[in-house]
């Protein structure tokens, strides 16, 4: 493979017939693993379940709604969130220290692209696989917990934007927080503030609505509500159509933010790193 | 018991080697609990009781779960673990030879003294809630829990023991822990939250309602005299079951390397 960058045109083809190698490759070999994906998704399964239970039970006793949800737009919030919640799965910084310490990276460098890219079109593919598993479990937990979800058009267009759009910042984010480990390897510590931070102000163990105002202003200056509470709602809703394409502008910004962060970041990165395995 | 004391003894040494795993794991168990606490007052900003839980019952209820979480931690995940590897590599045979029940031996093999520190938060936050708890602990609650802290665990272990001797039948089995984990998540409320399928679903056949909600309730005093009996008597039974089953499995199994 040549690295052909005449035109830009050829680029970017350059680049789609790598991505689509990349995630053909990612959907036949995850197809194969179909029963241990299932068992790893119904595990996730029981963390939304068990927030929606515990909110449905909350705004039933408060007569009906609790910060403006019923149980029912309760039920729809958390079965959308099983789908982001995959869609969020993306390299482990975790897995970082494997990478450094088997030489994985040696090969990588040395490759024309940026390796962001194989990881991106790994993950993209393996998403596809997911979806497609995901439908039934949907479909299990909607006949179980009768949501109530009634999209707009355009709702339905920036939802399905939206998760890939989620899935791009968390990679980079994850890629940003694993490349930590080039300069220390006790980054254990570090990660699980992070992830703690991600839990409670991105909407995942509560709709922001019902956070206090204070963390629903310090939300709006971290990435974390991008990659999840925002696709959920564009999806059920309440949301204005100018609401949803504030939240597209958003993740713009965490895109271009995290695509220079990581560039930087890789470039600091590889000047620090010596190869150590053979 | 001899036998579990030794490997206690040498579990104990192991883990000593590496101290500053203390530290880590000591910080993982406050960002959980800190997590369910923030989750809690969020729950208790809405609403004054959950299904008729208070705030500081509920409290008692993290306390459990999280004590819970820790001596599954302690010693029934790392036997697991190292049980459905040796089974998928081949290294089980050299274990059916040894002059041992070889149950036992798979159960307490392995342990991670560093994840008793649940325990002790637990414990805290246990101790935490009942002292904000109008009522007082009477002498019968105390030992209802125990008695039920004691039967929960042996269930997790059995439901545990016996998805990992279906590895014995398939292979690839490395899911559960994952899958364990999420379903235990559960087991951070009271099962009396959830609808009745999944309440069931959660108290007889991945016992958490059984190991978490039931020792929380003799210290809340909801406790009946009939559902311990139930539970006593379904803890006998399943441990006979996974008993026959570990023989039966044992039996069958034929090696899986060459």
């Amino acid at each position: 493979m040549t690295t052909p960058l005449s035109t830009p045109l050829s680029t970017l083809r350059w680049y789609g017939d790598l991505y689509l190698t990349m995630a053909r490759m990612a959907i036949i070999e995850q197809f194969q693993y179909r029963a241990a994906n299932y068992m790893y998704m119904i595990g996730m399964v029981a963390e939304p379940v068990v927030y929606l239970v515990v909110w449905s039970v909350v705004a039933t006793q408060q007569g009906g709604e609790v910060g403006g949800l019923t149980p029912r737009t309760i039920a729809a919030y958390y079965i959308v969130w099983t789908l982001v919640r995959n869609m969020n799965i993306v390299f482990t910084p975790f897995g970082w220290e494997q990478r450094i310490r088997e030489g994985q990276l040696s090969g990588q460098l040395l490759r024309p692209l940026h390796p962001i890219h194989y990881d991106l079109a790994f993950f993209a593919g393996w998403k596809v696989v997911v979806i497609v598993m995901w439908l039934p479990i949907a479909a299990v937990l909607a006949w179980l917990f009768r949501p109530e979800i009634d999209p707009r058009l355009s709702q339905v267009v920036v939802f399905a934007v939206a998760i890939w759009g989620a899935y791009l910042i968390r990679s980079m984010l994850l890629w940003m927080l694993g490349m930590v480990t080039f300069w220390t390897t006790r980054v254990g510590a570090a990660f699980d503030f992070f992830f703690t931070a991600e839990l409670l102000l991105s909407g995942r163990v509560v709709p922001m609505r019902l956070m206090p105002d204070w963390a629903q202003t310090l939300a709006r200056y971290l990435p974390f509500e991008s990659t999840f509470g925002f696709p959920i709602t564009a999806l059920v809703g309440p949301i204005t159509d100018a609401e949803l394409v504030e939240g597209l502008i958003r993740q713009a910004f965490w895109i271009v933010a995290g695509s220079i962060g990581v560039a930087l970041m890789w470039r600091r990165a590889t000047k620090v790193f010596t190869s150590v395995a053979g | 018991m001899r036998l579990f004391l030794i490997f206690l003894r040498i579990g104990v040494m192991n883990e000593f080697q590496y101290r500053i795993n203390l530290a880590v794991q000591l910080l993982q168990s406050l960002i959980a609990v800190g997590t369910g606490l923030v989750v809690l007052a969020l729950i208790f900003q809405q609403t004054t009781t959950l299904s008729g839980w208070t705030q500081p019952e509920l409290l008692v209820v993290m306390g459990v779960y999280t004590i819970v979480g820790g001596i599954v931690g302690f010693i029934i995940e790392p036997n697991m673990g190292q049980l459905m590897q040796d089974i998928r590599m081949g290294t089980f045979d050299y274990l059916l030879t040894k002059p041992a029940d070889s149950q036992l031996l798979v159960s307490v093999r392995q342990f991670r003294l560093w994840a008793l520190t649940d325990v002790v938060v637990g414990c805290i936050v246990g101790a935490w809630g009942l002292a904000s708890m109008s009522a007082t602990v009477r002498p019968v609650d105390a030992v209802g829990f125990v008695v039920f802290l004691g039967a929960g665990a042996v269930l997790i272990y059995c439901v545990w023991l016996l998805i990992t001797t279906g590895a014995f039948w398939f292979v690839r089995m490395e899911m559960v822990q994952e899958l364990f984990q999420g379903i235990y998540r559960a087991g951070q409320y009271p099962v009396s939250i959830y609808p009745t399928w999944l309440r069931t679903i959660l108290t007889f056949v991945l016992p958490i309602g059984f190991a978490v909600t039931f020792p929380s309730e003799a210290l809340t005093r909801r406790a009946t005299v009939t559902w311990a009996l139930v539970m006593i008597g379904f803890t006998v039974a399943l441990f006979v079951a996974t008993r026959l089953v570990w023989r039966i499995g044992t039996r069958r199994y034929s090696g899986a390397s060459a």
